[in-house]
């Protein structure tokens, strides 16, 4: 019978399909997430993914606060985003339905890990009755009720395992039933499991045959009527890779110490959620990438200032708090106009805030937040793939223009994923160090002696003949010694500005997707690229005159910005914080004044909500 | 000629002490202890066989921390209590370069105070000057975490309620690996200890003892004081009896029943040359070494000065490389 079930079982193409795994912090939503997008992405698709987890390694097991989740959105044409709402909920307890079923499609598929519906666990989500057998939600979505407990141990009876042990097999069934719904070959998981748990056998064992028993029960049980299949999606050809932002960012940075054959050093302390980069990037140790772990987020950037002052391309990484605590080296790397790029990858402020969740509220503090005058190039990235780049960018303006540059990327790219295509290494920005081998000025070596752009010369430890002392006290603008002379300091304060204008030279002009003038423009930075170039596309399509600006660098802001916001009657920026680029924007441009779209929820933005308050507008 | 990351391979010239001077007049008060340290490191650093450009000076912020300044070599003057932060990642980076750090009490041990120990238990190969005044001087006289306990400052005109840090027993509880005091007005002495620590491989932290002219003028004199100086120094060599006083009649004994330190007079009580402790600087363990260095605080015992302890293994920075270098004949084969 169940062989004829499945000849039966038609399958249904899907241009694009949104799923949430949610469960508890144990269990394994984020692996079960992640395989699942390889396999998406190995069979071709465009994706993006947003995982979502608490602070607490692990919250109160089926409590509401331990709910982990997993959303990736899949599909044949071009994806911005993990997907507003899920078309599909993997819900693996109570507590993951209570919290997560509201975001669900009317309509959507729910699937349900039934055995995890028991009365303790139907308490500590706050459920009076099973909501599993509630006319309502059977009424609006199509419920698929599977008892993963059970069909697990099944499936492991006799295999010596403990119930503990059993307990923490079932997301492989979860995957398995996945894996079989989207028309997935199972083969490449099965290998993966085996290398994933090589140095345990028995469970690299319980976790093949789970997720078979997962991916037989979809075939065979009458259940499921219809699987699905999301075609490859027209990439342009080239190898991939599915990469978050921050891995994207550590490749960004080793690859510039493969191009440039100069070290990286990265000094850095961990902070969530930054802390992969540091992580990915002492895995790049035979690339010429050096990483230091120091005692705190200001040794942290002080190894790197050192190590810059000893020519190498010095990186530090972060999140908010961390920039904070930064801000007063990063007052000595401007006034040493010293080359360094920091990494802010940003999250829900201020002080411990939403440590894992996404913001991007640091802006004006990358712009503004230090003492003095104390001007530096900010740029952001726009997408987990994008961070590859950003980070290239970003070290290529620090050492041609000596300064200091503060990248922004967010919670939301760090973790979330997209298919990266592997460039060729000749197509990349170039970062070129230069170093002063010989005097500058009649014999002699002149360390704030600047070229026409105002870029000082970087003379390193180890070049005879140039030694020389550079440190936080205001220099001479020729010698560079130290000197309190107030008109020295004033003209000295208005160089390193100007400099920093300068490197408009290198920020490309803004270009306007859709309407090139109109009703509305939308003007974004950093994360929320997706969600608005999403949103703008739909408004486009629709025939609406609508433009979108996404902007990489904040400052020097792009040449034509200004008369490309002449061009439309509205300007709207839509960003996760209380309105800083607007803030900003109002102080650059005067007479402008913005419209303001805000969340400030720890998600990223919806393309729905989003294309709606422009609707309104117009 | 050399570019960066790469030092390159040629005679090492010969220099006099005037080859690291830069030139500058150093701006301390007259009669500053400072003038005497650098005169002593200049002095130390011709006979050291490192290349002038190979040898970076970083500093914090406070009267000390102006040496860099003075160095004719590669200098940073970074921030309040950082130096060791921006010379670990000089050191991390090109291990070859020779890196001191100079730094004051305030500067180490109270802003700093973690880069301070981080920079110690690390081990990595930087050698710490630090200037102890015991008193807060660039910002003209505020309590120091090495002042006494009681002392009057301005901001403790009743008195300090604060223990003050035993500066050596710090360094050695953070695992530094050579460890050391001198004091500014024993020239001989100090050019001694500078030279052991630029040979020393590894975290040095020598203290100091600087006078303060203007803030704290005479915070050592009891153990600079002519009269006194034989009874209240102890002048630590390595694999020599722990002697002192005018005729060197007074040593130190390791109480074995006590597990403690005692002054014993030979002659005295049957007591010979014999029972008193040998000093052995190279003991790996730390532990006498740090009954050493809290003698100071005790009632009736000398103040302990040269190197308490100077032990070999193997530096951060040198694993640091290990460790790379591993990855890359891993990479290519």
């Amino acid at each position: 019978m169940s062989t004829q079930a499945s000849a039966t079982k038609s399958k249904v193409q899907v241009e694009t399909v949104t799923i949430r795994f949610v469960g508890d912090s144990g269990d394994g939503m984020q692996l079960t997430g992640t395989e699942f997008t390889k396999a998406n992405a190995i069979a071709g698709a465009d994706l993006a993914t947003f995982p979502d987890y608490p602070a607490e390694i692990r919250a109160p097991a089926g409590s509401l606060a331990g709910v982990s989740g997993y959303q990736v959105n899949f599909g044949s044409r071009e994806i911005h985003t993990p997907g507003d709402a899920p078309d599909v909920l993997v819900a693996m307890n109570p507590a993951a339905l209570k919290t997560n079923l509201p975001d669900l499609k009317t309509g959507g598929m729910l699937i349900v890990n039934g055995g995890a519906f028991t009365e303790s666990n139907l308490e500590k989500a706050g459920y009076k009755s099973n909501p599993l057998d509630d006319a309502a939600l059977k009424q609006n979505y199509k419920i698929f009720n599977v008892d993963m407990n059970k069909l697990t141990e099944t499936a492991l009876a006799g295999s010596g395992l403990s119930n503990k042990e059993i307990a923490r097999c079932k997301n492989y069934f979860a995957l398995g039933l996945m894996y079989w719904l989207y028309s997935r070959p199972a083969d490449p998981q099965i290998e993966s499991i085996a290398k994933k748990f090589a140095k345990k056998p028995e469970m690299a064992d319980a976790n093949q045959k789970v997720f078979r028993a997962g991916h037989a029960f979809g075939e065979t049980s009458e259940i499921f009527f219809a699987r699905y299949e999301v075609p490859a999606s027209k990439l342009p050809p080239g190898t991939y890779r599915n990469v978050t932002g921050n891995f994207a960012t550590a490749l960004g940075f080793a690859t510039v110490a493969k191009t440039t054959g100069r070290q990286v050093f990265l000094g850095s302390y961990p902070i969530t959620p930054a802390t992969e980069i540091l992580q990915e990037m002492s895995y790049f140790k035979e690339h010429g990438v050096v990483t230091y772990q120091a005692e705190d987020e200001i040794a942290g950037i002080g190894s790197a200032i050192g190590a810059s002052f000893a020519g190498a391309l010095a990186v530090t990484t972060t999140s908010g708090p961390g920039l904070a605590l930064k801000t007063e080296m990063l007052g000595l790397a401007v006034i040493a106009e010293l080359p360094l790029v920091v990494v802010n990858v940003q999250r829900g402020g201020p002080s411990t805030g939403m440590p894992t969740k996404t913001e991007q509220a640091d802006l004006l503090m990358a712009l503004y937040g230090r003492h003095g005058e104390a001007p530096l190039p900010v740029l952001a990235a726009q997408s987990p793939a994008d961070c590859f780049y950003a980070a290239i960018e970003a070290m290529k303006i620090a050492v041609k223009w000596m300064t200091p540059v503060i990248l922004l990327t967010d919670g939301y790219l760090a973790n979330g994923s997209e298919p990266f295509r592997i460039p060729d290494p000749k197509d990349l920005a170039k970062v070129e160090p230069k170093y002063q081998t010989t005097p500058n000025h009649d014999g002699q070596y002149m360390p704030y002696l600047r070229d026409a752009k105002l870029i000082r010369p970087w003379a390193v430890p180890g070049t005879p003949g140039l030694e020389h002392r550079i440190g936080g006290l205001e220099k001479d603008s020729m010698t560079g010694m130290v000197s309190y002379d107030g008109g020295n300091h004033e003209k000295m304060v208005k160089t390193r500005a100007q400099k920093i204008r300068n490197v408009v030279e290198d920020v490309p002009d803004a270009e306007v997707f859709g309407q090139k003038s109109g009703d509305v423009l939308l003007l974004s930075w950093g994360g929320t690229f997706g969600a608005v170039r999403g949103a703008a596309e739909e408004l486009v399509n629709q025939g609406r005159k609508v433009g979108h600006v996404h902007l990489r660098w904040l400052n020097p802001l792009p040449k034509n910005l200004g008369a490309v916001l002449k061009g439309f009657k509205k300007v709207l920026v839509p960003e996760v914080n209380d309105g800083q680029l607007a803030t900003y924007l109002r102080s650059t441009f005067p007479g402008l004044d913005p419209l303001q779209f805000n969340r400030i929820n720890g998600k990223p933005l919806k393309i729905t909500e989003l294309a709606a308050k422009v609707v309104e507008l117009l | 000629m050399s570019t960066n990351g790469q030092t390159v391979n040629t005679a090492l010239p010969v220099y006099t002490k005037k080859d690291f001077e830069s030139g500058i007049d150093p701006r301390w008060c007259p009669g500053c202890g400072d003038f005497s340290i650098i005169n002593q490191v200049q002095k130390t650093l011709p006979s050291v066989g490192v290349k002038r450009e190979n040898i970076v000076f970083v500093s914090g912020i406070g009267c000390s921390s102006r040496f860099p300044y003075y160095m004719n070599n590669y200098g940073m003057h970074t921030l309040h209590g950082r130096a060791p932060s921006f010379a670990s990642g000089i050191k991390v980076s090109r291990p070859e370069l020779m890196v001191w750090i100079v730094t004051g009490d305030g500067d180490a041990l109270a802003i700093g105070g973690n880069h301070f120990i981080h920079a110690m238990r690390r081990n990595l190969d930087l050698k710490l000057l630090m200037f102890n005044n015991r008193i807060y001087g660039l910002t003209k006289g505020q309590v120091s975490p090495t002042s006494e306990l009681y002392k009057k400052t301005k901001t403790t005109p009743h008195g300090s309620p604060d223990y003050p840090f035993n500066p050596p027993a710090l360094a050695l509880g953070a695992g530094a690996t050579f460890v050391a005091r001198t004091i500014d007005v024993e020239g001989a002495h100090m050019g001694g200890v500078i030279k052991a620590a630029a040979e020393h491989k590894g975290s040095v932290f020598v203290e100091v003892f600087q006078n303060c002219p203007v803030f704290n003028d005479g915070a050592y004199t009891f153990i600079t004081e002519k009269a006194t100086k034989a009874d209240a120094q102890l002048r630590m060599e390595h694999g020599k009896p722990l002697l002192f006083g005018k005729d060197n009649k007074k040593g130190i004994r390791f109480n074995a029943k006590s597990a403690e330190l005692e002054v014993v007079t030979i002659g005295q009580d049957g007591v010979t040359e014999a029972d008193v402790l040998v000093h052995d600087a190279h003991r790996a363990d730390p532990t006498i070494a740090f009954m050493l260095a809290n003698l100071s605080e005790k009632a009736g015992f000398p103040t302990p000065i040269g190197v308490f302890r100077d032990v070999r293994k193997a530096t951060a920075d040198e694993i640091t490389w290990e460790i790379i270098g591993k990855a890359k004949r891993a990479r290519s084969t």
